[in-house]
């Protein structure tokens, strides 16, 4: 069994959790391109390597951003929304 | 020891007169131009090289791989060839490659095990039931045989399944296509090695491209491990690493590189002459020609550009299995693979021109790669040698997501994702 930390709820089983994907810059719909938006919706980095993702552990609802080797499958860290955002300095609305 | 026997021995040491016939020339060094070279020696990159080669009159062509001849997705899926889709688009696409698929082992001169088994897509909810009628009045539409029946027609067909409703999910009914089948996928790969090479193809393993050279928003070569070369036109045909080639390019691909796994039993009697799949208990299985029963589910539940095997998939995977044949409780499990799939939003592929300039793609085959084998080395051939998308790939092209024309086969991927 893969054990993922939960920054919440601590080391749970891999299957409690759901993948959310890669995070992305955030665009602003309002003055952003169609061309932006379209490209924020559908295209990936889907980066072979370290990548930061969204994770979900589904039992209790909690979002969370994981860091992760997708070479290796390696979870590197978990973080909550609040310690991902003051690390990055980057609060979006 | 007979005397006979030796000759045979120190001939094929010496001399090499048994030695089997190689099924295409090693090419030892690359040339330092061609006209056009085609990243990944797979199904794909190698069904296009051999089409530019026979239809288009287009032979200087490298075939570039960086690792051996169809060591990746090709030798890595469950070789089922279906045209059973939900769209209009998809429909006419797979059922080129069905076509191609019947008269193939003559083209290529090489038996590719081209058998029509039978397919089973099993409903068993309401939801699956009208997913399964709307894709049988499109098939039937698009001149594939196509029909939904009900448990007591699945069982006829298919008396080893399970149809008791004493299980978790009984089964409500099935769209039933007659033309799915198998075939041997390394021979595809060979035969198309094969012919290709005849035609003066060079194929080059152990190649790995490391840089795509552009100029003014043209291709005009790449880069490799054993040196550069110049290229008239670059095709990309990789998989699981499309992102990863495409972006060497400058390009950024709408896909997600997730595993597939698959396992195969160990050799039992025919037992099982369908290809038989079910989207709500995530299983697929069909047995091979050995004896093997193959077996696979959906893609794992996350990225990752890996082929392990955990045992997670397999618990899933049999749990439902053992419902839908309970003999399958005697088996034991002989192999297991992954392969890394390409998944894009709506499970169509990703093909044609790009933005730049001789420039061309074909990626985004996810779980159903295999079948589309032959149309897509015809199309793309046609799409390299022309420099225009072919009207059966319009659907399909690169462009289509920025105007949310989306070709959703969701509904018909072989389980549930």
């Amino acid at each position: 069994m893969k054990i993922m930390i939960c920054p919440v709820n601590g080391p749970r089983n891999i299957a409690e959790f759901a993948w959310g994907g890669e995070v992305k810059p955030d665009v602003d719909p309002v003055t952003c391109t169609d061309q932006d938006w379209t490209d924020h919706l559908f295209l990936e980095a889907n980066i072979a390597g370290i990548v930061t993702e969204w994770w979900l552990h589904t039992p209790t609802n909690t979002w969370f951003i994981a860091r992760r080797n997708t070479l290796t499958d390696e979870i590197l860290e978990t973080m909550t929304l609040d310690a991902y955002y003051t690390r990055e300095g980057a609060i979006s609305a | 020891m007979p005397f006979a026997l030796l000759k045979y021995a120190t001939r094929s040491a010496f001399k090499g007169d048994h030695a089997a016939e190689r099924h295409f020339r090693l090419s030892p060094d690359l040339k330092p131009t061609y006209d056009v070279v085609i990243i990944g020696a797979g199904g794909h990159g190698l069904a296009a090289a051999y089409y530019l080669a026979t239809r288009h009159g287009i032979t200087n062509i490298a075939v570039l791989d960086k690792g051996w001849l169809a060591g990746g997705n090709t030798a890595r899926n469950t070789t089922i060839v279906r045209a059973n889709y939900l769209t209009p688009e998809g429909v006419a696409f797979y059922k080129e490659s069905v076509d191609l698929f019947r008269s193939l082992s003559n083209e290529l001169d090489i038996n590719v095990m081209y058998t029509e088994r039978g397919h089973f897509t099993l409903a068993h909810t309401d939801a699956a039931m009208n997913t399964a009628r709307w894709r049988a009045e499109v098939n039937k539409h698009m001149g594939v045989s196509s029909e939904v029946i009900g448990p007591d027609d699945v069982k006829r067909i298919c008396p080893t399944i399970n149809v008791s409703d004493d299980v978790h999910y009984p089964i409500m009914g099935a769209l039933y296509h007659p033309p799915g089948a198998i075939a041997r996928h390394d021979a595809m790969a060979w035969g198309y090695a094969k012919e290709a090479a005849r035609h003066g193809v060079e194929i080059h393993t152990q190649t790995g491209v490391n840089r795509i050279l552009i100029e003014n928003g043209r291709a005009v070569g790449v880069e490799t491990n054993r040196g550069t070369i110049h290229a008239g036109r670059v095709l990309q045909a990789v998989a699981g690493s499309s992102s990863v080639v495409a972006n060497m390019a400058g390009l950024k691909l709408p896909i997600r590189t997730i595993p597939l796994q698959a396992c195969v039993s160990e050799p039992v009697k025919p037992i099982l002459d369908q290809i038989v799949v079910s989207g709500s208990l995530h299983v697929y299985i069909s047995q091979s020609a050995r004896g093997e029963m193959v077996m696979g589910g959906a893609t794992d539940a996350y990225g990752l550009y890996s082929t392990r095997s955990t045992l997670d998939f397999k618990e899933s995977l049999m749990a439902h299995m053992l419902e839908l044949f309970p003999f399958m409780g005697e088996l034991k499990v002989l192999r297991q693979w992954a392969g890394m799939a390409d998944m894009t939003p709506d499970f169509s592929p990703v093909m044609g021109l790009t933005p730049i300039e001789n420039f061309f793609i074909d990626a985004g085959w996810g779980t159903w790669g295999f079948k589309a084998t032959p149309v897509s080395g015809l199309r793309m051939a046609e799409c390299v040698a022309t420099g225009r998308q072919p009207d059966l790939l319009k659907p399909f092209a690169l462009d289509r997501f920025g105007s949310f024309d989306l070709v959703g086969e969701k509904g018909a991927a072989s389980v549930g994702h």
